[in-house]
């Protein structure tokens, strides 16, 4: 049960859902788009999320495609993890999704929730940074098309007032060769340690990873070095380690020095698995 | 609005109450129309204790509103009226102290009843979102592997 209360709102199209927030905000209000809500429910309880008003945008038609247009696969952002696990269009995107929370839970975590997400691991958009997706943002200014790796830098850098309604990805990504591992310290349900997503496409190898900074990451650095086969597999490692972002996430899932350990060997996984 | 008089449909039947909107599924359904079978656990989505069926598929109700449940068909533990995995629960030793069956089972009557072909792998993966910390699964996975296995015989 939430400690406070706030006023909540359904709208049922984007300038309905977009007129509210400016509206709400210009009244001196909170507001804040909500899609499964899981965060505000969660960290609500324990005072590290508020709002005095929610604009809940589940109904609103557009969040909620999920359809094949042309050469693009376009997922809504409140589209639950579980429907999209269900359906099955983007393989890469089902088996990283799958290994986010629990099942149970995936049935109200949303594509767009957990990329916007405030915890640190949104291992939802891992593929789409693989994949050169396009984001759909609504706004203030209007609707715009963004290609995500120029939008998504440690976070999913929106305006106030903006929220993310669709992804786009080119079919050529979903087919391609892929692998994503994620690693617990403790059993197959502990918290997250380490996810590493990685896609093949002709030669080149991509990667992005989840866990290991205090926010998810794809570095063309890091994949330059893996990519280099004039170098032993060895040094590929080794070069790729040296190139991840600052800072390594040091808590009580595991040590900066054990995180870069699991690292080290899920690179070797991927050059195994994508190199045969 | 910060208070709502909304119509839920529970176990069939359209149940008026008034709520705040921070209220959540739970809480509407044990404060206030008194279905106390979803129990209070972790609050925080993840023990499962208080999972109820939510138009066919498992939902923890302690991480939904009460709000986001107009027009949707909720179903909790009281709503199951001699389930097969009820029984199958009871023939295989399935709980001992209680406190989590409700959950599991509105979490395996929803596995079942959208995957009457689920292998192992489906199984663990689905059972992996509720926690019982005194009977360990083997005995539940058991029940839900007996119902299934009722199921596919012509």
């Amino acid at each position: 049960m939430l400690p406070f209360d706030f006023d909540y709102y359904k709208p049922e199209t984007l300038k309905e859902a977009v007129d509210l927030f400016q509206y709400l905000d210009q009244q001196g209000n909170q507001p804040m788009f909500f899609s499964g809500g899981t965060e505000l429910i969660t960290l609500g309880r324990i005072d590290l999320a508020y709002t005095d008003a929610v604009i809940d945008i589940k109904d609103i038609a557009e969040s909620k495609v999920m359809k094949v247009s042309g050469d693009h696969l376009i997922l809504g952002s409140t589209l639950s993890l579980t429907e999209i696990e269900e359906a099955n269009l983007f393989p890469l995107l089902t088996k990283t999704a799958s290994e986010i929370a629990d099942h149970t839970a995936r049935g109200k975590i949303t594509l767009g929730g957990n990329i916007c997400a405030q915890i640190f691991y949104r291992e939802a958009v891992l593929p789409f940074l693989l994949a050169d997706s396009q984001v759909l943002i609504i706004g203030p200014e209007g609707k715009k098309v963004i290609p995500i790796n120029e939008i998504f830098h440690e976070q999913l850098r929106l305006k106030r007032g903006e929220f993310l309604v669709q992804l786009a990805t080119d079919s050529r990504f979903i087919t391609a060769p892929f692998i994503s591992i994620k690693r617990r310290q403790q059993w197959d349900t502990g918290y997250p340690l380490i996810t590493i997503a990685a896609l093949k496409t002709g030669q080149e190898l991509r990667v992005a990873i989840s866990g290991l900074c205090p926010f998810p990451f794809r570095s063309k650095e890091v994949e330059s070095v893996l990519n280099n086969i004039e170098m032993s597999l060895e040094a590929r490692v080794q070069g790729a380690i040296e190139l991840v972002p600052d800072p390594i996430l040091d808590d009580v899932e595991g040590s900066a020095e054990y995180r870069l350990f699991v690292l080290q060997n899920l690179f070797y996984d991927v050059l195994a698995r994508l190199e045969r | 609005m910060k208070f709502h008089t909304i119509t839920l449909n529970i176990n069939g039947n359209n149940r008026v109450v008034t709520v705040r909107s921070a209220d959540t599924l739970l809480y509407a359904l044990r404060g206030k129309l008194g279905l106390t079978g979803s129990k209070p656990g972790c609050l925080n989505g993840d023990c499962g204790a208080c999972t109820v069926n939510l138009d066919g598929w498992p939902m923890k109700s302690c991480l939904m509103l009460a709000v986001e449940a107009i027009g949707k068909k909720v179903t909790t533990i009281e709503g199951l009226q001699n389930a097969p995995i009820q029984q199958a629960f009871v023939e295989n030793f399935a709980f001992q102290c209680g406190y989590c069956t409700p959950g599991f089972i509105m979490n395996c009557h929803s596995l079942i009843e959208q995957h009457p072909d689920a292998d192992d792998e489906k199984i663990k993966e689905w059972l992996e979102s509720n926690i019982c910390r005194c009977t360990g699964y083997a005995e539940i996975e058991r029940a839900v592997k007996s119902v299934l296995k009722k199921n596919r015989v012509p």
